[in-house]
């Protein structure tokens, strides 16, 4: 018998009942839930007149419309502590756990999975989001739902779900100095673009993915989104078990040797065939910075931005146009020197403490350029608190930045973090979207190294000549 | 959910590619905490300028065209899994949406709303913008039970694919939760044989 892949290996586990050849019903470990995508699923158990059916297998947190100053204070802004009030309401009257607001564990939903070790190997998770896809990162299939799905889970603790295609995407190699996980990502989405892997399940793997901390596994995974393939998977290894334990949720004792005995299988039997391979070289990334409105739309940091000549089709250059156009760019600009408004450091892609530290390792003793105006974010309480203890903040707070509080904060920018119209703000976030970051505002996705260079400089900088 | 079967009716270009959900209900209209006028907000910053006045240039603002089927270039509906899309489109109210290629989450919204998203080819894609270009009175037949879709004034065809199950809620107006609901014993019987830690 052929073997299987990972993806085929954790699916398999989970179908509890097959509709046909495609159509599978899909039990769920593990469902997160935040307060934007759910208060409609909520509503509607209430007109079914039914309870969550298990409800001890879901956890849920305010982010998206959390404040990142004065968190011991009411919401300021009416509808988004409405919105939060609902959510805790509704976790009471359904029976289930939620970090709220200043709890030791808050924090946005795809960092406070993992670090608590509710997020493990194996594992089918959902969650009202498309970023769920970060928790693959652990050989989990997870992946982004809709409101409707949301009540589906909460109701049955399963998914009614076609099953994708799968694509191997490996990458062997030394990564260049200056390169990060977050590279390695926008390198792949633009050379594939934001629609090349619609339809697929994702695996990374090689050489350079296994070096990789888990932290800069979970960048990767989360931005598989990016692409549009339903999710990312990485095999766990070592490194995840490691990773996994002695956290607060992971299984301890003989539980642990009998989960790692187990995980120790997830990985994709050598003879398995997925639908599409993709083979890249590490020495062929570069530090990359995005300059129009998808994630897709990426270039290596000294590069320009393409010529109209070089895009195919005519509504592909109706779009191109539009795109510059919105960022005030034009065909053939070059990246490097251009100026930057606003630093934004944080959210689900990299607001985790190794993202803090590679910043504050690269401003220690720097000053921000004075026109910078900046909002750095931690990922959740316990990253808030770790760079305390490293004392990140202090070397943040020196170089002329202000630490705020955890959540998702101007990532889309639901809660007063907000870039204003026609500036210029280069962002760890995962998304280039037309006001994404807040209305007429443009962004530029980059990594934390290369938002901290921009963040001194006032402008992009090629890390590899900086520093 | 309401029944869908066939539809007869003129559309609404938007020749654009990858747009995505942030653009269909920006993320600042999803505080609320009920399903319904997403529609007032649907594209709103490609719609209306910041004081509130429509943008003249914008296609749901230009009165030449109508009707309830939205066309829109390839990658419709990319980025964040917020049902609110769906919704908004569907109260706008658009109840298919034509594409050539939707991205997956916003396919399955779409069809848990009593929204269609019919995909089809580049070619005919362009044929249909074409279509409406040269007369915006182009009228086109979703048949959902055939799943073919028609150009009413020049014959000129296409079948598309959905999935055989989503077909059947559509046409019946079901939605998942029920079908699953029924599975009880099967979900039970599936948790007790799993490996615990």
């Amino acid at each position: 018998m052929m073997g299987k892949t990972l993806f085929e290996k954790v699916w398999d586990a989970h179908v509890v009942h097959s509709i046909n050849d495609t159509t599978h019903i899909l039990y769920i470990d593990k469902h997160l839930v935040h307060e934007v995508t759910s208060p409609q699923a909520f509503s509607g158990l209430e007109k079914r007149g039914i309870k969550a059916f298990r409800p001890q297998n879901t956890v849920a947190t305010p982010d998206h419309n959390v404040p990142t100053e004065n968190q011991h204070l009411p919401i300021q802004e009416e509808l988004s502590r409405l919105q939060v009030a609902k959510l805790k309401d509704n976790c009471e009257k359904y029976g289930v756990q939620m970090f709220g607001l200043g709890h030791k564990y808050h924090g946005i939903v795809h960092i406070i999975g993992p670090e608590l070790g509710i997020t493990q190997p194996g594992m089918t998770i959902v969650c009202g989001d498309s970023h769920t896809s970060t928790h693959g990162a652990f050989g989990s299939i997870a992946f982004g739902i809709g409101t409707s799905q949301v009540e589906s889970v909460l109701a049955t603790q399963c998914l009614l779900q076609a099953k994708p295609k799968t694509m191997k995407i490996q990458i062997d190699g030394t990564l260049s100095k200056g390169v990060l996980s977050k590279d390695i990502i926008l390198y792949i989405i633009s050379k594939i673009s934001s629609s090349g892997g619609t339809g697929y399940f994702v695996e990374f793997c090689g050489t350079a993915i296994e070096a990789l901390s888990m932290e800069a596994r979970m960048t990767i995974c989360n931005m598989s989104i990016e692409m549009g393939a339903r999710g990312g998977m990485i095999a766990p290894d070592q490194t995840t078990f490691e990773y996994i334990q002695g956290r607060e949720f992971a299984p301890k004792g003989e539980g642990w040797d009998k989960a790692v005995a187990y995980w120790s299988t997830l990985k994709s039997d050598d003879d398995a065939k997925f639908d599409k391979e993709l083979y890249i070289d590490a020495a062929d990334i570069a530090p990359m910075v995005t300059y129009g409105t998808n994630p897709g739309m990426g270039v290596k940091v000294d590069s320009s931005i393409p010529t109209l000549d070089t895009i195919d089709g005519e509504n592909n250059q109706i779009t191109f146009k539009k795109s510059l156009d919105y960022m005030g760019f034009a065909p053939g600009d070059k990246m490097l020197g251009k100026k930057i408004d606003w630093i934004f450091l944080g959210s689900c892609t990299n607001g985790r403490i190794e993202d803090l530290r590679i910043f504050a390792d690269y401003v220690k003793g720097k000053k921000k350029a004075e026109h910078i105006n900046d909002l750095i974010v931690p990922g959740s309480k316990l990253v808030e608190k770790q760079a305390k203890e490293e004392g990140l903040d202090k070397i943040i707070e020196e170089a002329g930045f202000k630490f705020r509080e955890p959540g998702c904060s101007a990532c889309l920018a639901m809660n007063d973090d907000k870039v204003p119209k026609g500036q210029y703000s280069i962002s760890t976030s995962n998304r280039n979207f037309e006001g994404r970051q807040g209305p007429g505002a443009r962004t530029l996705l980059a990594s934390p190294l290369t938002v901290a260079a921009a963040a001194i400089n006032g402008y992009i900088t090629d890390v590899r000549e900086s520093n | 959910m309401e029944k869908f079967q066939t539809l007869v009716s003129t559309a609404v270009p938007l020749q654009v590619e990858d747009v995505d959900t942030d653009q269909i209900i920006p993320a600042r209209f999803l505080k609320a905490t009920t399903r319904d006028g997403f529609g007032e907000n649907l594209f709103r910053d490609w719609r209306y300028n910041p004081d509130g006045s429509p943008k003249e240039d914008f296609v749901l603002n230009d009165s030449t065209y109508a009707g309830e089927i939205l066309v829109g270039g390839k990658n419709f509906g990319s980025g964040s899994s917020r049902e609110h899309a769906a919704w908004a489109i569907r109260d706008y109210p658009f109840k298919v949406v034509i594409s050539s290629f939707f991205a997956d989450i916003f396919k399955g919204n779409a069809l848990n709303n009593g929204l269609l998203p019919v995909q089809v080819s580049e070619a005919f894609l362009g044929t249909i913008f074409k279509a409406i270009e040269s007369d915006h009175k182009t009228e086109f037949k979703i048949d959902l039970v055939n799943q073919t879709i028609t150009i009413l004034s020049t014959g000129e065809s296409e079948s598309f694919e959905i999935d055989e199950y989503k077909k059947t809620c559509m046409i019946n107006g079901y939605d998942d939760i029920d079908y699953i609901l029924s599975l009880k014993d099967k979900i039970e019987a599936y948790e007790d044989s799993k490996i615990k830690f």
